[in-house]
């Protein structure tokens, strides 16, 4: 069972995401985690005054209870299930991003300057994530799905939209790191 | 009450897996799209091979939920511009804060404050989306 300590390879977590993928089918759902963002618009009163987050927000309980798991679950990996939780990267990349700033790169699970509790403090930290955040919840939207609703989802479906969305987020993902990241860090 | 502990184990198991895969971690989203590394690659490819085939088998032989419903997988809408700007904005954002709306939850269950801030602003993101929806193409 030492397995269950180390990071997950990939022919380990690819399956279990099919697998979630599979069980949320079979109890009658659907697997799309970035409508639980327009869920907790609904609950926070944007339906008053925009017909869009105007809709029953309890008929989407069920996924705001997966949220929920999702969130303990990141608790039990990390307490639980994790002896070291450093990132194993490719030496190319560790040197690529300690050039651009990036110290803990190898050795962290997150960027210390990003994610560790005193970049908070940090008023280009803050942007960084408020920014990122923000084209997250605003393009997944915008394109109806992210990662699980496309990704996953949508081209286990053989959806061409999914297909153009997922070209769409590799295309945003290529231009942020290869063009812009050089002239922000 | 039984549905909703099922929902509920099934997040746990989704927030197990996307902390142990490191698909939650920022540095994975940043080594994927340097072509770095084959991991985010064979977790997406792998997951996505396997929900190809449930997804197919469910669909061609009817298979009912657990509880006895049909299971109904409707199709996307059609349309280009609606995913491939919204898409490449998603793409930007997920670069630049490492994390998609599943990891985001795992990621405060982890421990790391500063992610609030992500989760807030997606929040306030899907918001704008929705007031600015009829002006944008489609």
């Amino acid at each position: 069972m030492n397995w269950i300590y180390n990071p997950w390879p990939w022919y380990v977590s690819g399956p279990m995401i099919a697998f979630i993928l599979f069980t949320l089918l079979m109890v009658g759902k659907r697997f799309g985690m970035s409508s639980n963002l327009k869920t907790l618009c609904t609950i926070c009163g944007a339906g008053k005054n925009t017909s869009f987050f105007k809709f029953d927000w309890k008929s989407q309980k069920w996924n705001l209870i997966v949220v929920l798991g999702a969130i303990i679950g990141g608790y039990i990996a990390h307490s639980f299930l994790s002896t070291t939780t450093a990132v194993n990267l490719n030496p190319n990349t560790i040197i690529n991003l300690k050039a651009l700033g990036f110290e803990s790169a190898g050795k962290a699970y997150l960027p210390e300057k990003l994610f560790r509790i005193d970049a908070l403090t940090n008023i280009k930290s803050i942007l960084v994530l408020a920014i990122g955040g923000f084209l997250v919840g605003f393009g997944a939207r915008y394109a109806n799905g992210c990662t699980s609703g496309h990704a996953i989802s949508g081209l286990s479906n053989l959806q061409l939209p999914s297909l153009i969305a997922v070209i769409g987020f590799f295309i945003g993902g290529l231009v942020m790191i290869h063009f812009i990241y050089p002239l922000i860090f | 009450m039984k549905r909703g502990l099922t929902y509920l184990g099934i997040g746990i198991v989704f927030g197990i897996t996307m902390f142990k895969s490191e698909a939650a971690s920022w540095f994975r989203i940043y080594e994927m799209f340097r072509f770095e590394s084959f991991h985010m690659y064979g977790i997406i490819g792998s997951a996505l091979v396997l929900g190809i085939i449930i997804t197919q088998c469910i669909k061609r032989f009817n298979i009912k939920s657990i509880y006895g419903e049909p299971i109904t997988i409707p199709s996307k809408e059609k349309g280009f511009y609606r995913y491939i700007i919204g898409g490449i904005i998603f793409g930007l954002g997920w670069a630049l804060a490492g994390a998609c709306p599943g990891p985001m939850f795992t990621l405060i269950g982890a421990g790391f404050i500063p992610i609030f801030v992500v989760i807030a602003f997606s929040v306030l993101g899907t918001y704008i989306y929705g007031i600015l929806k009829d002006k944008l193409p489609h």
